[in-house]
């Protein structure tokens, strides 16, 4: 028969198809988990005399907001992926066996205690470290329940790996890092000692998820798929070629896991987010941090979270599901 | 206990659709509501279906085989696509196995669907929640139906009976003699699915002949006990034309 109507696997991409609302969720509230990371550790350090906070109060809860504006963002951009957003309070029923109802619990509970550490910075209470400290572990927590949604899908090879999670604590925690240093400089002054403290940080960060990052790169593309034709319909003739795929038109399975994408676009998203995520912004960093210039440390985090955008969509759009095998040929 | 499932056998399917037409009347008609499409007549058809029959080509010309290879929800034993649902909408029936969505809960975010290496879920694009396969659970039940038609719609429909239905559990069920005769076996074995759905491969046909086939029951040769016979003090033919 005819190839009537252009398809998605007509192209050779053969993966997920990236949804933007679970892109702007995953890195939006890493930026907030990891500005309130920055917050608590300036506040620890304060704490010990390491460093000097200016206008504590103001910058701390500050921050706290800010943090929450992130994390309400990515919760909002989160309701476009649902069919039924106003159902959404059920999906916090199953927290015993599913990570991404554990997810829908972490964050709230997460921006809860975001929200009573700043207010508690903002009306002047003290223990501040012990909340911040709740706070730090909801959003280990929530690292974790975010990234396992992903990795625990086993037979999506590509995310399958703890590799997967290091990444995601690492990138939100540099993100929110270098947020936090052009906050930092510019409600205070851009040559303070937090500043350089923060984008150091910052820095250090970016580069621990450069290590990991390439490290699940180069992993991925070794992997050897473990399904293929062959355990898919049980035949195992090494030749099998599928000749329809019992519709025309597409399908859900066909539009949810195919980007349609050529490969030459996957690779420049590749390249382009190694450049936009790690060397520039760790340029930007340190010579707003040299150069004393606010407006550098913004373009650094303005930058790096564009690059995380594209960094998201590279992950979605690896990972290759076994279903796309029984998902070849219209006809 | 119980686990229903279908077996279907590859060496009988001749890809004719017909489980296909008959799942959508079956489940499009019922009271969980329609399975929507858009431009079903039109450039682009595409819709919500529970089975898909695909076509698979074996082999290299000239010695290829066409399998006509039907695919639904295999109602695995161990779903992964149960425990990831956060709303607790996708649920595994403990008294029969079959694998279901609740669509009053479904909030439509397809994790189970990405959970699923089959790709047997399907989002209905109109009403937003995951549909899937519910080995017609709404009438495989139903008492007021005679006893043989409470089977799926699509084994009902099959013109060739190359889908069969029962009991995996129950070692004396058509579908366990089958597996079991004719070398079951599951899809993707390597992820611990253990579907419930077995397919049988293709394999030499045998002929069988039933002993009525051999020897015809109303053969009238085999009656000749019934034809006239002289008694033993008639006088035989010799007597006759001795005389
Ligand atoms: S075939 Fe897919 S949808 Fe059906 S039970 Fe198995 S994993 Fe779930
Ligand atoms: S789409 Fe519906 S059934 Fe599937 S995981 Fe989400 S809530 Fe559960």
């Amino acid at each position: 028969m005819l190839l009537l109507t252009p398809h998605p696997s007509r192209f050779t991409a053969k993966l997920m198809n990236p949804a933007f609302s679970v892109i702007f969720l995953t890195t939006l509230i890493g930026v907030g988990q990891g500005l309130f990371l920055a917050l608590y550790a300036a506040e620890l350090g304060a704490a010990f005399g390491w460093i000097a906070v200016p206008h504590a109060q103001r910058f701390f809860a500050a921050g706290s907001a800010l943090s929450l504006a992130f994390l309400a963002a990515g919760l909002l951009a989160s309701f476009f992926h649902l069919g039924h957003p106003e159902r959404a309070w059920r999906s916090a029923a199953m927290w015993r066996t599913s990570w991404l109802s554990r997810e829908v619990i972490a964050l709230p509970l997460f921006m809860a205690a975001v929200a009573a550490y700043g207010g508690a910075h903002y009306l002047g209470f003290g223990a501040t470290l012990l909340l911040g400290s709740a706070g730090v572990l909801l959003c280990l927590a929530l690292f974790i329940c975010t990234a396992m949604i992903y990795a625990c899908l086993k037979f999506l090879q590509e995310w399958a790996t703890p590799l997967t999670v290091i990444n995601y604590v690492l990138l939100g925690s540099a993100s929110g890092f270098s947020f936090a240093a052009a906050f930092a400089a510019s409600a205070a002054s851009a040559d303070h000692g937090l500043v350089r403290v923060l984008v150091y940080a910052a820095g250090m960060l970016t580069v621990s998820a450069l290590c990991t990052r390439v490290a699940s790169l180069r992993r991925n593309s070794r992997l050897k798929a473990k399904s293929s034709l062959q355990t898919a319909i049980g035949i195992k003739h090494p030749r099998i070629v599928q000749k329809a795929q019992g519709f025309m038109g597409g399908s859900f399975n066909t539009r949810e896991f195919f980007h349609g994408k050529a490969p030459r676009v996957l690779l420049a998203v590749k390249w382009g987010f190694l450049a936009l995520v790690f060397p520039v912004p760790l340029v930007l960093l340190l010579a707003g941090e040299s150069l004393s210039s606010a407006v550098l440390l913004e373009a650094a985090f303005a930058i790096q979270f564009l690059g995380l955008i594209a960094e998201r969509w590279y992950f979605f759009a690896q990972a290759n599901h076994p279903q796309n095998l029984y998902y070849q040929a219209i006809s | 206990m119980t686990q229903l499932a279908l077996v279907i056998d590859l060496n009988v399917c001749v890809g004719c659709h017909a489980c296909v037409t008959s799942c959508k009347e079956w489940n499009t008609s019922g009271e969980a509501g329609f399975l929507s499409d858009d431009n079903p007549y039109d450039r682009d058809p595409t819709g919500t279906f529970f089975n898909r029959v695909q076509t698979f080509e074996v082999g290299e010309f000239p010695d290829t085989q066409t399998v006509h290879f039907p695919k639904s929800c295999l109602h695995c034993e161990d779903p992964p696509c149960v425990p990831v649902c956060p709303t607790g909408a996708s649920y595994k029936r403990a008294e029969d196995g079959i694998v279901l969505v609740d669509y009053d809960k479904c909030i439509g975010c397809k994790y189970c669907a990405w959970a699923c290496p089959y790709g047997v879920r399907e989002i209905d694009e109109h009403q937003k929640v995951m549909k899937k396969c519910t080995l017609c659970v709404d009438r495989i039940y139903d008492q007021n139906l005679p006893e043989a038609q409470r089977k799926p719609a699509c084994v009902l429909a099959c013109p060739t009976s190359a889908r069969l239905y029962g009991d995996i559990h129950d070692s004396e069920s058509v579908v366990s003699q089958a597996i079991r005769d004719s070398g079951g076996y599951a899809l993707m074995p390597e992820w611990g699915t253990h579907p419930a759905n077995h397919y049988l491969p293709r394999r030499k046909n045998e002929i069988r002949i039933h002993k009525d086939e051999l020897e015809r029951a109303a053969n009238p040769l085999k009656i000749d006990g019934l034809l006239p016979k002289p008694g033993v003090k008639e006088p035989a033919l010799d007597d006759v034309t001795s005389w």
